[in-house]
């Protein structure tokens, strides 16, 4: 068989599984996010966090909730980090700098998993599980929060309630991630992932040198990592280190698990408007965009231009044999689709176009299905700015599932779309101004490229890298944390915002005139309207970048 | 007493965050090296440790080894890993990619008699074509056959010209300078467009002529294979393409004084097929079978 069919059945049978998963997965989630019972366990926090499960929230106090919760995640994991050397010492690293520690919480708290440390050789095993592993549940199930809240916005009607955080929370990391994540961590280990606490094992080699065994509650962390979309390693390497992901099988249950949620959402989105055409709508958008996407990378990765592609003979270099380099493309697609960013091979040493296509699948925005929650939500906002778009083309009343879009939801939708192109362009800007560009591993474009790829990654909550640049500096750790932070709340908000003042609308009933939305029209528009978006904002910084490197 | 919301709000928070930690942060992975410790997981979640029949363990199946001696020697009776860019090669405390992209064709050559802040003399840099045309050469040599590979010189550096033109850009070429071939090398190319070409001098600024690889004229497809000259994404990479390994068989057959075709045997024996027949590519564990090797067929 040759790669390129192995590569394509690989991409197939991805598909295949996840065509299921949808269907059955998603209405589980539905399930979970409606239901009116709650379990024991449920009841017993809800005890201790002295708050009423039967509450609903308006959209501040939704938004107040959650916000006090990232806020204390994050002075709560800035404290772990900073003193993890005082806690339990295996392996027996020192605490966490000031500003890897600032950049790190913000990091994981926001769901962006940018690493500005080496995992092996900076975090103990305490600091990765009860301070990096419990935030790759908790701001997963935040970003699945924020997206069901916006639901209900257009399932309510005349309602001043969004649901309760709280209660949103609890039910998602519990009923969602925790179980699937449990079942997965077996699977890997059964792959060959590590799950001990050894603070590292010498061997000595075959020819006599030594060489020392990492070791650590890997696996637990791994699933949540891309069950979340998280994406930061336990390791340097991340999944492609072999104690990460050991198989080519270990690749496809890890990119199963990034994809299961953002692409179920669209379901749980059906179901609870209660039109499950609205869902297949959405889902259609995400593949089509996915779709091409995993394919042009895999035809520049396959076609292997550039200078040192051709000498090497293959686009083999940061590339695992086990993974070759049709999986590897197909990984780096999908890793920067979903907001995960991880990574199984690495993408400063892709082609100049094959390195491109991570950066336009985070400029997208993360829709297409994007992280869990956020690919929903950003996907929802563009499609009000569609219906938007759309009903200007004829003149009517733009509406979306019978909520009229005016003045205040397109304020609240343009102001999502601005944040963060807007963050990504003025940090790079700064970057080159003040000359911490020059902390960049590659000259020329591609240089410019690593400045880019490291704000378009901060800013869209991906965590992705070109790794050649170093930023563990002062300056790098700052501005990229403040990038996170403004790149991953300041949307939510705007989304809740939205979310509120479409609750408390009475649908209007469907007339002649409305743009019916789950029409390949309206799916081929919202398709256009996302990719006319990026162009116009990114094209003049590309061109700077890979586009001058590669043409 | 009632708290204002905004307190209890955050306090609210904070248990929440400690709920959570102590369900997720501390049962659930507790719970899941439990077990992970059951019989058949055990060796898998403690690393996939070898033992050799003494006792002796020598590495893990999953992770990568250097197969070379003291002075950093390849040990030619072992078959020998792809290059690594993790520490000093296959340090498992520093994985790492090169991260090089794919046109760092220009060497930083090395200034003689200038030191670093350490006080070391000035190594320069090695872009990542040079790097990739030396090890074509080395294990060329090595295994006997041609490293010559495109877009490198037969000295084993990047064949890349600085071309200073005219009107910068535009217009006759004035000057060509073989950036990567440090002086007094000869230039891998005579001339370049009439223009004779000048070996690099270290130190000094080219800036202005028009970066260019030239592709030369060796085949597309050398017999040194791609994963052989190029570093994986870990650093740890356990495999080699089975190519890579067929061009190995006959060295290691030479040194151990073997048949071949029992050599050959085992590669097959330690070749990892597609999971499934359709995921991944096929690999070759290089220590399972330098281990194999040393047990079947003892070096005489």
């Amino acid at each position: 068989m040759s790669m390129t069919v192995a590569g394509v059945l690989f991409i197939v049978s991805l598909l295949a599984a996840l065509a299921v998963a949808y269907r059955y997965f998603g209405d589980y989630m539905y399930r979970v996010v409606v239901g009116a019972r709650h379990s024991l366990a449920e009841r017993g926090i809800y005890k201790i966090l002295r708050v009423n499960p039967e509450g609903e929230q308006s959209w501040k106090a939704y938004a107040g909730s959650l916000l006090a919760f990232s806020a204390i995640s994050l002075l709560f994991l800035y404290a772990l980090l900073r003193l993890q050397h005082v806690l339990w010492p295996n392996p027996n690293f020192p605490g966490v700098t000031d500003h890897v520690a600032w950049n790190t919480a913000v990091s994981f708290v926001a769901n962006t998993n940018w690493q500005a440390y080496s995992g092996e050789s900076t975090m103990t095993h305490l600091s990765q599980m009860a301070g990096l592993a419990v935030q790759n549940f908790v701001s997963a199930s935040v970003g699945v929060a924020v997206a069901v809240a916006l639901v209900r916005g257009f399932a309510r009607r005349k309602s001043g309630t969004l649901g309760n955080f709280w209660v949103d929370l609890t039910r998602i990391t519990l009923r969602i991630m925790l179980p699937v994540a449990v079942v997965a961590t077996v699977a890997l280990v059964i792959g060959g992932v590590v799950q001990n606490f050894s603070g590292g094992h010498d061997v000595t080699t075959l020819t006599g040198g030594t060489q020392t065994i990492t070791g650590g509650p890997v696996a637990s962390q791994e699933v949540i990592k891309e069950l979340g979309t998280n994406g930061g390693g336990f390791m340097n390497a991340n999944s492609a280190h072999p104690f990460e992901n050991p198989t080519p099988w270990t690749n496809w249950i890890q990119l199963f698990l990034i994809l299961l949620i953002p692409v179920s959402m669209p379901r749980v989105f059906g179901r609870m408007v209660g039109q499950n055409r609205q869902g297949y709508a959405i889902l259609a958008v995400m593949g089509i965009l996915a779709i091409a996407s995993i394919g042009l990378t895999n035809v520049f990765e396959i076609a292997g231009n550039g200078t040192v592609p051709h000498a090497i003979g293959a686009a083999m270099e940061g590339k695992e044999i086990r993974f070759g380099v049709s999986d590897s493309a197909s990984f780096g697609a999908i890793t920067t689709l979903t907001s995960t960013g991880a990574v199984n091979s690495f993408h400063d040493s892709y082609t100049s176009l094959g390195g491109m296509m991570p950066m336009i699948n985070m400029m997208l925005g993360e829709v297409a299905p994007g992280g869990v929650g956020a690919g929903l939500y950003g996907m929802l906002v563009l499609a009000v700015i569609t219906v938007f778009v759309a009903g200007l083309m004829v003149g009517r009343t733009p509406e979306y599932l019978g909520k009229k879009i005016g003045a205040r939801e397109i304020k609240f939708a343009s102001i999502y779309f601005l944040i963060t192109p807007a963050t990504v362009l003025t940090g790079v800007a700064a970057a080159m101004a003040t000359k911490n560009h020059t902390t960049m591993l590659n000259v020329g474009p591609h240089g410019f490229s690593e400045v880019l790829y490291a704000f378009t990654s901060a800013a869209n909550n991906n965590g992705s890298a070109f790794a050649g640049i170093t930023v563990n500096t002062g300056w790098w750790d700052t501005a990229l944390g403040f990038a996170m932070l403004l790149g991953r709340f300041l949307p939510i908000i705007m989304v809740l915002g939205l979310a509120g003042s479409l609750a408390a609308q009475q649908p209007v009933p469907e007339s002649k005139g409305t743009l019916p939305t789950h029409r390949p029209l309206f799916v081929g528009m919202l398709v256009g309207v996302t990719v006319v978006l990026v162009a116009l904002t990114f094209l003049p910084a590309l061109a700077l970048g890979p586009l001058a490197e590669g043409l | 007493m009632r708290l204002p919301s905004w307190i209890s709000q955050h306090l609210a928070a904070l248990r929440a965050v400690l709920v959570f930690t102590v369900i997720l942060g501390i049962a659930y992975p507790f719970v899941m090296f439990g077990i992970a410790q059951i019989p058949g997981l055990h060796d898998k979640a403690n690393g996939s440790i070898i033992t050799t029949a003494d006792g002796k363990e020598v590495g893990s199946g999953l992770i990568g080894q250097s197969f070379t001696d003291a002075d950093g020697k390849p040990v030619l009776t072992y078959f020998q890993s792809r290059p690594s860019a993790a520490g000093d090669g296959y340090d498992p405390t520093s994985t790492a990619a090169s991260n090089l992209g794919p046109e760092s064709i220009e060497d930083v050559l090395p200034v003689p008699g200038a030191v670093d802040d350490e006080g070391n003399p000035d190594a320069g840099t090695q872009s990542l074509l040079t790097q990739v045309c030396a090890r074509s050469l080395e294990i060329g040599a090595r295994e006997g056959v041609s490293g010559a590979r495109q877009f490198c010189t037969t000295d084993g550096v990047g064949a890349v010209l600085r071309v200073f033109r005219a009107q910068g850009l535009t217009g006759a070429v004035t000057r060509a300078v073989s950036v990567n071939q440090d002086c007094p090398a000869t230039p891998f190319l005579a001339s370049y467009e009439g223009v004779t070409v000048e070996c690099g001098k270290p130190g000094e600024d080219y800036s202005g002529g028009v970066l260019t690889a030239i592709r030369g004229d060796a085949p597309a497809d050398s017999p040194v294979p791609a994963d052989a000259v190029s570093a994986s994404g870990s650093g740890l990479d356990p495999q080699i393409s089975p190519a890579y390994a067929q061009l190995q068989v006959n060295r290691v057959a030479r040194e151990r004084g073997a048949d071949p075709a029992a050599v050959r045997k085992l590669v097959d024996e330690n070749t990892l097929g597609r999971s499934l027949g359709f995921m991944g590519e096929p690999g070759v564990n290089v220590l399972k079978l330098n281990l194999a090797l040393d047990r079947e067929l003892p070096a005489r």
